[in-house]
């Protein structure tokens, strides 16, 4: 695809805990409308990258700029920066004492200072098209693990982000629930949304990047499109990474 | 019997004025506490793990025999009143500092993260977020130690305030009514700490949003 | 002035003299805390029973019994017993009888708590590995029960320290009371002695519960997980 403007860039972001370095030297570009999957074995520093992107993790060296703008110095206005940027959980994360209405808006209402029967209709719209207005009134725990998460991505989207984040959304699901998430993001990705994913699902993977990044030991060690990457990767790290990985596929069709 | 009905209203007058008062109090001084604790913030946490401590430790009593008998002599003279609402509110404080404490440490880390990642500040976060939560889970502690303070108002008359021991003891010692004063006494308790229990259990359902917690 | 003060507290033999009222509500709470955690495992296993009768009657003796005010137990069983059975109950009997009945009420609730709060697969796992029904007792449920309850005992002892100085109310000569005959004694000679009277018993009683409950939040702490 030919590249359109760069929303998101990251140069030489590095990030250390105290005890030697998770994130070593990243940089990357995420254009406007493109989609990114970041994946690696656990402990790659997939997940601590996704939140250095919004400011939930601060980063050592290095610099993250949104639209042209560094929004990694100390002044950066993380409640401004993060109306832009919106992040999903793995662990969904909606307020359990807040009703599913009420967690969507609390955003508009609270942060954007936004008429609530303006932003009432809109939650309603998201709704709708996740496939849950009739769960509006009922609190999170009547919900399925699915469920929940779809309403936290209509949470994010309804601040109208730039960019979303998605942080591994459906490794904390039951298998036949993935899918009815996953199929929320694909039609996000359709529609033009500029998306970080990651996840541990090499199949939507394929299907939703235009850009895959496999991260290992805490740095890029490819960068590659989808079919390139999955069809014959260029490094060894992500040969064998991606070997592991359909052994764990097929040990699981064996059981 | 009704001839000393009197003297228990007005005694228990006494214990819920100077109790109410003491628990606000405590409940301000333990909110306070927990978020110190909460912020980890230097110097302060240390201060407040010590006077946890101390408070938790010693009985209200002593507390009381040294704010009202032993102060004095350093030229700080307080009225009864005045030493029980502080004694009570040194016990309090602790005690709903924890309840406080405990209820804030029960919300998971993420919350905090989810409520900043839709763009609220971190005060909005713990105003929306946060504080409902905690609340909510601290609610049957706190009512249990609303309760436990309103008990533990029974020694003021150490302090020679005519609470409704002191009217008992003085119907007994004076008049030998024995009977009548300890019968008094309990309704009297009863009447006080049972509305108190009821309304406690009641909170304590309701509070659980919707079974949010279990 | 101040130096004075202190000095009182060192006079032949105040100190001792403290810390032997001290020890009498040190006394009085450990034989109270002892009674009270056996009949309290009794009276734990008794509300976990179906029968409504016990059931009923535990409660209510719960609920009464944890409504009231301590002092005011106190009362009853000093002032009421004697009127009531013409026996002449000493203050020191009565505490025991008042702490024991008030502790068994805790350490009931407790025991009941942690006994119902053993999952049901606890039992089943151990009858899976052919445990006979004594042994999954012996070797499953009482060790987890033990585990929840003993921080809580211990618990159970400061708030029966002090506790216990409510019975200077019932005339008992306790550190209190002792306390307040040292300021007596030396009103003339060392006019502020209550201010260190009064503080020296103040940290008494911290010495006596603060290493017990940090006791109980250690063993809570480790027996957790």
């Amino acid at each position: 695809m030919e590249k359109s403007e760069k929303l998101l860039e990251v140069h030489h972001l590095r990030k250390d805990y105290g005890n030697g370095p998770v994130l070593k030297d990243i940089s990357l570009d995420v254009h406007k409308g493109e989609v990114l999957v970041l994946i690696g074995p656990s402990g790659c520093g997939k997940s601590t990258f996704l939140r250095c992107l919004n400011g939930l993790e601060s980063i050592q060296a290095g610099e993250i700029l949104l639209d042209g703008h560094v929004i990694s110095g100390e002044k950066t206005k993380w409640s401004e920066v993060r109306q832009k940027i919106g992040m999903v959980f793995q662990s969904y994360e909606l307020f359990p004492h807040m009703t599913v209405l009420d967690n969507i808006l609390l955003g508009p209402t609270k942060v954007q200072k936004r008429k609530r029967p303006e932003a009432i209709e809109e939650a309603e719209k998201l709704l709708e098209r996740v496939g849950l207005l009739d769960k509006k009134d009922v609190y999170p725990r009547q919900l399925s693990g699915g469920q929940k998460q779809r309403v936290a991505i209509v949470r994010a989207l309804i601040m109208k982000p730039e960019i979303m984040l998605f942080d591994e959304v459906t490794a904390a699901l039951d298998p036949e629930m993935v899918r009815e998430v996953l199929d929320v993001m694909l039609e996000l990705a359709r529609g033009g949304s500029t998306m970080v994913i990651v996840t541990h699902e090499m199949q939507f993977a394929r299907a939703v990047a235009d850009q895959v990044v496999f991260l290992d030991g805490g740095e890029i060690v490819e960068m590659n499109a989808p079919e390139e990457f999955f069809g014959c990767p260029k490094t060894d790290r992500a040969q064998k990474f991606l070997n592991t990985f359909t052994f764990e596929k097929e040990d699981e069709k064996a059981e | 019997m009704g001839k000393y009905a009197h003297l228990y209203v007005d005694a228990a007058k006494l214990t819920l004025l100077l109790g109410v008062a003491g628990i606000l109090i405590s409940l301000i001084i333990g909110l306070v506490c927990a978020l110190i604790q909460y912020y980890r913030a230097p110097v302060l946490k240390r201060i407040v793990s010590v006077y946890i401590e101390l408070s938790r430790n010693t009985p209200l009593l002593v507390q009381l025999f040294f704010l009202y008998f032993g102060l004095p002599k350093i030229g700080i003279m307080i009225s009864s009143e005045g030493c029980a609402v502080i004694g009570l509110s040194f016990l309090g404080g602790s005690y709903m500092a924890e309840a406080f404490r405990s209820g804030l440490e029960a919300i998971e880390k993420s919350q905090m993260e989810s409520g900043l990642a839709i763009g609220l500040t971190h005060a909005q976060v713990m105003r929306h977020v946060i504080f409902p939560q905690a609340l909510s889970i601290s609610v049957p502690v706190l009512c249990a130690n609303v309760i436990f303070l309103i008990k533990e108002t029974s020694v003021f008359s150490a302090v020679a305030l005519a609470d409704l021991m002191y009217v008992a003891k003085d119907l007994i010692g004076l008049y030998y009514q024995t009977d009548e004063a300890l019968l008094m006494l309990v309704i009297a308790y009863l009447i006080l700490l049972l509305p108190i229990s009821f309304v406690a259990a009641w909170l304590e359902r309701r509070l659980r949003y919707a079974g949010f917690g279990n | 002035m101040q130096d004075l003060g202190i000095r009182v507290l060192f006079m032949g033999n105040n100190f001792i003299r403290l810390l032997g009222g001290l020890w009498i509500t040190i006394k009085i709470s450990l034989i109270s805390v002892v009674l009270s955690i056996v009949l309290g495992i009794l009276l734990g296993l008794l509300m976990t029973l179906k029968n409504p009768v016990t059931k009923a009657v535990t409660k209510v003796y719960l609920e009464f019994i944890r409504i009231m005010p301590q002092l005011v137990l106190l009362f009853l069983v000093y002032f009421g017993a004697t009127k009531a059975f013409g026996i002449q109950l000493s203050g020191q009997v009565s505490a025991v009888i008042v702490f024991t009945l008030w502790g068994t009420a805790e350490m009931g609730d407790l025991v009941r708590g942690a006994l119902i709060s053993i999952p049901k697969h606890q039992y089943e796992s151990g009858a899976a590995l052919g445990l006979e029904s004594s042994q999954i007792y012996r070797y499953i449920i009482i060790p987890q029960t033990l585990r929840r309850l003993i921080p809580l005992a211990i618990n159970l002892t400061t708030r029966m320290i002090k506790t216990t100085s409510l019975i200077v109310l019932i005339g008992v000569v306790e550190v209190l009371k002792i306390a307040q005959q040292i300021i007596e004694a030396n009103r003339y000679t060392v006019p502020d002695s209550a201010l260190w009277i009064y503080g020296a018993v103040f940290f008494l009683y911290f010495l006596a519960c603060w290493p017990i409950s940090l006791l109980a939040s250690k063993l809570e702490k480790k027996w957790k997980n």
